[in-house]
This record gives C-alpha cells, structure tokens and sequence, in this order.
C-alpha cells in the first residue's frame, strides 16, 4: 500500500487536480451559458418548453457517445481538454437552465407584483428580488450539475483529456483493481466534497421562512 | 376644482374581447378616501390598476395630478404612489426596515436617511422601530406584515395611495385597528402632503367608515358615485341591494327580537 501510494501518489495528485479543473471549466461555462438563458425564458416563456427540452435530449446522450461525437469537430476536437470541457458544459446545462427557470418562476406572484407596482425598474427586480429569491434554487441546479459533472469527468480520459478517469481506465486495461481504485476513490471524494460545499451555501442562500 | 386622480371615459377590453371597465369617468378630490365597492369581478381591481399603468385602458385617459398617466415615465409615476394590496406582497428576503425603505432604496436615497424614514414610517404605523427593524415577514403577524406594508407604501411620501382590499384578510379586530391606525396616519400626514387615497374593498362597514366618497361598480360599469350617507339612504337598486345585504344579519337579529334598529338609532 505505502509503496504503491509512493509510486502513484504525485500522479493521483495531478489528476485529481486536473479533473477538478475540468471541470470547474465546464462548470463556469455552463453556469454563464444557463443562468442568463433561464433569465431569459421567464420573460419567453413559449421558448421555455422547446429550449429546457433541447438541454434534455443532451442529457440523455450516452457520454462516451458524446465525446466521440466533438471529436471530429474543428478546433474542438484539437485538443482533448476541449472535448471534455464541452462535453461536460452540456450535461451541466439541463439541471441549471431549469433551476434558475423554475426558480423564478416559484416565486409569489403578488411579490413580483408588487415589486412592479412599487417601481422597482427591470433591473432591480432581476438583483434585489428574482434572483436572491430563485438563489437557492439555481445554487441547486448547479450542485447536481457539478456532482453529474465529476462523475462524467472520469470518462473524459477515453479520449485523452485526461482527469482521475485515466487511471481507472488504465486499471481496468491491465486489471489492476488497485489502479480502479485509485482513480474511484478519489473522484467519488470530489463528488462528495462538492456536493456537501455547495450544500452549505445553498442553506445559507435560502430566504428566512422558505 | 383640484382633482388629483381624474378617469376620463376609461374602458379596458380584453384580447377575448370582454369589456372589463365600460366608459367609466371619475373624478377624485385632492386629499380625499374614495372606496371602490363592488361584487368580485365587477372590475374595482381593474380601474384602480389603470392608475399606476399595472393596467393600460384601451381607451380613455387617466390622470393624476392634471397629467396623464401616459405622458409621464412610468416607474417614475409608480414610485409616486403608494401601493397596497391584500397578500401584502413583502420581500421575504428583505427584513422589516428594509421592506419598508424599499422604494426610497430603489430611488437611490442614502441608505442613513433612508433608515431614518423606514423608521420613522414604521412607528407611525404602530410597529415599534426598536423591536421590528430587523425581522423578517414571516416573524411577523398577518396584521403586522400588513403594516409594514403601508409603511413602504408611504415612505416616498406619495400624493396618491393605491389600496386593494388592504385589510380583507385579517379578522374583524384588527382590521379596525388597521382602519384606525390608517385614519389617523393620513391625518397627521395631512400636514405636508395631502394623500388622496383610492381604496378598494368590499365591505361596506370598512367604505362607510373610512370613506369620503364611495363608489359603486358593476360588472365593469360605475354605477353610483355617493357620500356615505347618501349611499346609505338611496333608493337606486343596486346601491340598496348592496346596503341590504351588508345588514342582512343585523335586520335578522333585529326583527327577531321585535325591534329594527338602524345604523343611524346606534350613532
């Protein structure tokens, strides 16, 4: 065991640091992508339906499918980590898009309402009360997002762009239950980490009473 | 003749094609309770939303303060009158000082002078500022929120308020101390703004108590414009019908025990 952590430990390092970078990249893509289309569609909300459908048919394609599928594709199939990021950001879309959609749309109409009346502009509406009211809403989408987002991660190694996913397929290739291991646990601790991190603001962003 | 709020011939016709206000024209006085009564449906809510544009007539004119609503920005206009409605409508996420100071907020007075006012508004409406500042709405009664609520609806010190069925979800006792608390706040605001207020309500105890005028609607029409005293006293069909049914319980009680007291007998 020692011996095997003192061969591999850097390595786990580097992608588990890699991974992370993934998909924290991804992350960001998607949230900058989704939060201001979920915005969006409150005010379009006939484009609700046909757009928060478009995010679900990307989430039901298989993963190993859809990296093989960037990968013919200019200058995102140049490199792998291009592939991955953006392989990543459309699973990431689905769960954020709605949330921020179905966050804002929750809120108590007679809020709004009078937020309107009292003459809040646009822009205020959106800061001081749609948002800080759908927060913890969109702060979910985004902790499924991440927790689907470590776990797809690992798959993102099969075309190369590396992450903890290298050593679990190099595990299974030589049938090194060890190697699995190595790469397993420690995505699987990601997953965790994330989800208990993004838990606590999520708690925290929650209104008084909600 | 100095009308603050003036609806000009006003009609709203939905895409459906229902007539939810027909040709209404009303003039308010300056400083002066109008009650809007009505069944529901009758399109009090419609009329009294045309004043603040939350509903854009089809045709007419609405003015407040001899200018068409039209012709002025409208967040400006809504920030210019004070609005209250029965869900209270208060920001959860706001405590009770800031709910209060939002429309001072929202206009960009220093926040210094703006907790002072939301103070100050807050204990003219009976909430001890000390106690309640910092609390949430859901810390607070149904009574209290509906407070709050006319303090940030008179924080901007607005000419014109704007109340939809404001006390028609609490209970009879503290809807009258809200009836009270109100009187007693627009008269000693009287003093440096004079506050026309435009009420909608369905109670007529609540009309002929707080009211200078009460106005009748029916199925989108105005269909009486009186005093209190002379809507208690006429013969017009409706306006009788409406009396009527409002003392129905009283007439019961009073006819069982042999004797019919009127409202004036008690007064």
């Amino acid at each position: 065991m020692n011996q095997f952590l003192s061969q591999y430990g850097g390595q786990i390092a580097e992608l588990t640091f890699e991974h992370l970078w993934l998909t924290a990249a991804a992350m960001l893509l998607a949230s900058v992508i989704a939060i201001p289309t979920g915005i969006w569609l409150t005010r379009a909300t006939r484009w609700a339906n046909p757009i928060i459908t478009i995010a679900n048919i990307l989430q039901t394609i298989p993963s190993l499918a859809m990296f093989g599928f960037l990968l013919p594709l200019p200058w995102l199939g140049e490199r792998a980590a291009r592939i991955a990021i953006a392989a990543l950001t459309a699973y990431a879309l689905l769960p954020i898009l709605r949330n921020t959609y179905t966050g804002i749309r929750s809120i108590d109409p007679a809020i709004l309402e009078v937020a309107r009346a009292l003459g809040l502009t646009g822009t205020q509406r959106l800061f001081k009360v749609e948002l800080p009211l759908a927060a913890s809403f969109i702060l979910a989408g985004l902790r499924t997002a991440t927790v689907t987002c470590v776990g797809i991660a690992t798959i993102a190694a099969a075309v190369g762009a590396g992450g903890l996913g290298e050593l679990i397929f190099r595990g299974v290739a030589s049938v090194d239950n060890r190697l699995v291991l190595a790469g397993a646990i420690p995505a699987a601790l990601l997953a965790l980490a994330a989800d208990a991190v993004l838990g606590l603001f999520e708690r925290k962003l929650r209104t008084p009473a909600q | 003749m100095s009308a603050a709020i003036e609806f000009r011939d006003i009609s709203y016709i939905t895409k459906q094609n229902r007539a939810l206000l027909s040709n209404i024209s009303l003039s308010i006085e300056e400083g002066s309770v109008t009650a809007i009564l009505g069944r529901s449906g009758s399109g009090k809510t419609t009329l009294l939303r045309t004043v603040n544009r939350m509903i854009e007539p089809t045709s007419g004119e609405v003015r407040v303060s001899n200018q068409s609503v039209q012709s002025v920005d409208i967040i400006a206009l809504r920030r210019s009158i004070g609005y209250v409605i029965q869900e209270t409508g208060l920001f959860p996420h706001f405590t009770v000082e800031r709910n209060a100071g939002t429309v001072l907020e929202s206009s960009g007075i220093p926040k210094t002078e703006r907790i002072r006012r939301s103070h100050e508004l807050l204990n003219a409406v009976g909430l001890d500022s000390n106690q309640f500042a910092a609390r949430y709405p859901h810390q607070l009664s149904g009574g209290q929120r509906q407070r709050v609520g006319i303090a940030r609806a008179l924080a901007a010190k607005p000419s014109t308020l704007l109340m939809d069925e404001p006390f028609g979800a609490l209970d009879p006792l503290t809807r009258i101390e809200m009836q009270d608390m109100l009187l007693q706040l627009l008269k000693s605001r009287a003093a440096q703004t004079r506050t026309t207020v435009l009420m909608v309500t369905h109670d007529l105890d609540e009309a002929l108590y707080l009211a200078d005028r009460i106005v009748l609607m029916d199925t989108g029409n105005l269909v009486a414009d009186l005093t209190p005293a002379e809507f208690l006293q006429s013969q017009q069909q409706n306006v009788a019908d409406y009396v009527r049914a409002f003392h129905r319980g009283e007439r019961n009680r009073a006819a069982s025990r042999g004797q019919i007291r009127t409202r004036e007998d008690r007064a």
